[in-house]
């Protein structure tokens, strides 16, 4: 193991945090969002569902599985002309992130529609029954009985978030995964390696520990 | 008493073919009344169309032709926003109770009158009252998985009260509890009906339900009305396929044939089933002391053998297998006395065994076996 000259490594791990931070955070709750909307609108327009739309439902189908099984770098290259358009440039973190935005909302749709494909739809019929409208039902029915499965759903969103953001360096966005590769494994310095491991390991395990803690807490266990 | 609160005409709801599913025909034009302020039964097996025609009333189906009509307004005529005010005056509960998991008792029964736009001071005043009246004032703020069946059912039944509707629908709710717990419920459904003056309109498959609670009800099978009338005499005369058998199965107050085939190797004197009615008998005398009063008089021997006699509608009902003997001096008083009972109640003679003393043919001597017993009939016919 090499000595780490913490003088210089110390500001550099710093602001590579703060950079995944930034593109993590920002994917989770902008991709985040537009997930959960996406997710709405494939369950509710499901057939035999509230809003039965087959048009729709097979457009958001599809657009999903496009997006969510590409190789993440392929599809970053892929949505170059669109990231343009949006952040106006295609390299930084703008436009990294830009794209982790895009493929988080895709497979958070995915989660969305699952669990709330689980809730029985005995309780949707009964909020109709009592004259709810699809808006309150979507509010205080769907998206409130899938809450706590939800939770869990987006702790796991933000461990695949994380391994997204890793990639960073390929677009000059930077981030603790360009840490490791530049000044750790390129370098041959297993100990910057090891500390930037060390680190996401506690990050990831703070946040799956506040969203299990969140899930109870919302089921009300 | 009379006033129809919800009238069903040539009402159809066709559900179009899907995929490998054949289309189906769930309520197959359909036209008949629920009266205000009773207590009606439809019962059928399932697949009957029960579910589709309940839901039929409060529009979470629309029907494909004809017309449903609740409180003189016809729902098909409707927009969706301006059913939704006519769902909230229909209180409904489920099977599955289908109460929301993530609130707690309270909060399920404050559901409808949030929907209803209640200020939250009347609500909280409002669900106090509700579960007060459904006995369910400590569990306020449990939720719904730390319940029994029973009570879920009881949260079920305030959620629907809540709006004070005119109407409840309740569809297979009490088929996930227990015996005693579904008394338990349906007292309260009755004691809603009495004490609100709510119609309540009863979903099920079971006849032990409706013939406890129902004042008519309607038979249905196929998506049609395969009968209906006052809850006694639909049960007491049944005149479709389908309610006989409904009747037979849940009273199962008849011995079948290998029954009657072991009862008499107990019971050689003259087996007869003979209906209790009431409507047989004076209303003062009960009906099974009518026949028992009216064998005495003919100096014969009565035991039951087997039977059921419960209630329809508060009214006796069932049938008792008897055997009946006499001193061989006044073996023709046993016809008589059928005969007789043949007159006030409906009989089946099942006849007696006369062979009283072994009769061998040679065959049967040769091979060692008794000859099958003789049984004796007046008519001289095989008994049933």
């Amino acid at each position: 193991m090499q000595n780490i000259d913490w003088e210089r490594f110390g500001p550099m791990l710093t602001q590579a945090a703060g950079e995944t931070l930034y593109m993590v955070g920002i994917a989770v709750v902008v991709g985040g969002f537009f997930g959960l909307l996406i997710g709405l609108g494939l369950y509710l327009t499901r057939p035999g569902n509230l809003l039965e739309n087959r048009l729709v439902y097979t457009l958001l189908n599809v657009a999903i599985n496009i997006v969510r099984p590409l190789p993440f770098l392929i599809f970053v290259v892929a949505l170059g002309p669109v990231t343009r358009l949006v952040v106006n440039r295609i390299i930084g973190i703008e436009a990294f992130t830009f794209a982790m935005c895009v493929v988080a909302a895709f497979a958070s749709a995915r989660l969305v529609e699952q669990n709330l494909v689980s809730i029985d739809p005995g309780v949707v019929e009964a909020a109709r029954a009592m004259g709810a409208s699809p808006w309150r039902i979507v509010r205080t029915v769907l998206v409130r009985e899938a809450l706590s499965p939800l939770i869990l759903g987006y702790t796991f969103l933000v461990v695949g978030v994380v391994d997204m953001s890793a990639l960073g360096g390929f677009l000059g966005a930077g981030g603790l995964g360009d840490l490791a590769i530049v000044h750790g494994y390129r370098q041959f310095n297993w100990s910057i390696t090891y500390v930037v491991v060390a680190v996401i390991v506690i990050g990831v395990q703070l946040v799956q520990m506040v969203g299990n803690w969140l899930s109870r807490r919302i089921a009300g266990r | 008493m009379s006033v129809p609160i919800i009238s069903f005409r040539a009402a159809l709801k066709v559900f179009p073919a899907a995929g490998k599913r054949p289309e189906v025909r769930a309520v197959d034009g359909v036209t008949f009344d629920i009266l205000a302020g009773e207590i009606f039964g439809v019962i059928g097996h399932s697949g009957a169309g029960k579910s589709t025609l309940v839901r039929l009333i409060n529009a979470l189906e629309k029907p494909t032709a004809g017309s449903v009509i609740v409180d003189g307004i016809d729902l098909g005529g409707l927009s969706e926003s301006k059913l939704r005010p006519m769902r909230a005056g229909i209180g409904m509960i489920f099977q599955q109770f289908n109460l929301l998991q993530s609130r707690t008792v309270a909060g399920n029964v404050a559901y409808p009158l949030e929907v209803a736009g209640w200020p939250r001071a009347r609500r909280r005043k409002r669900v106090a009252e509700l579960l007060e009246y459904v006995g369910l004032s400590d569990k306020a703020k449990a939720r719904p998985r730390q319940l029994s069946g029973g009570q879920r059912q009881r949260v079920g039944i305030a959620r629907a009260l809540a709006a004070s509707p005119r109407i409840l629908l309740a569809d297979e709710a009490t088929s996930a509890l227990d015996p005693e717990t579904t008394r338990d419920v349906l007292e309260l459904l009755k004691r809603i009906n009495r004490e609100l003056g709510v119609t309540v309109v009863v979903i099920t498959h079971a006849m032990s339900l409706v013939r406890h609670v129902c004042d008519r009800v309607a038979v249905m099978a196929e998506g049609k009305i395969a009968e209906i009338g006052d809850t006694y005499s639909v049960f007491t005369s049944p005149s479709a396929e389908v309610t006989k058998r409904l009747v037979e199965t849940a009273l199962s107050d008849r011995p079948s044939a290998s029954m009657l085939e072991r009862l008499r190797t107990q019971h050689p004197g003259r087996l007869i089933t003979v209906g209790v009615h009431d409507n047989a008998a004076p209303a003062s005398v009960s009906p099974s002391a009518e026949i028992f009063g009216l064998l005495r008089q003919y100096n014969v021997d009565a035991t039951v053998i087997y039977g059921t006699i419960t209630e329809i509608g508060e009214r006796p009902f069932g049938s008792l297998t008897i055997e009946i003997t006499s001193d061989p001096g006044n073996l023709s008083a046993i016809d008589r006395a059928v005969n007789a009972l043949a007159a006030i109640a409906p009989v089946a003679d099942h006849g007696a065994v006369i062979a009283a003393l072994p009769t061998f043919t040679g065959r049967q001597l040769l091979s060692g076996l008794p000859a099958a017993p003789a049984i004796y009939t007046p008519s001289g016919e095989e008994p049933q």
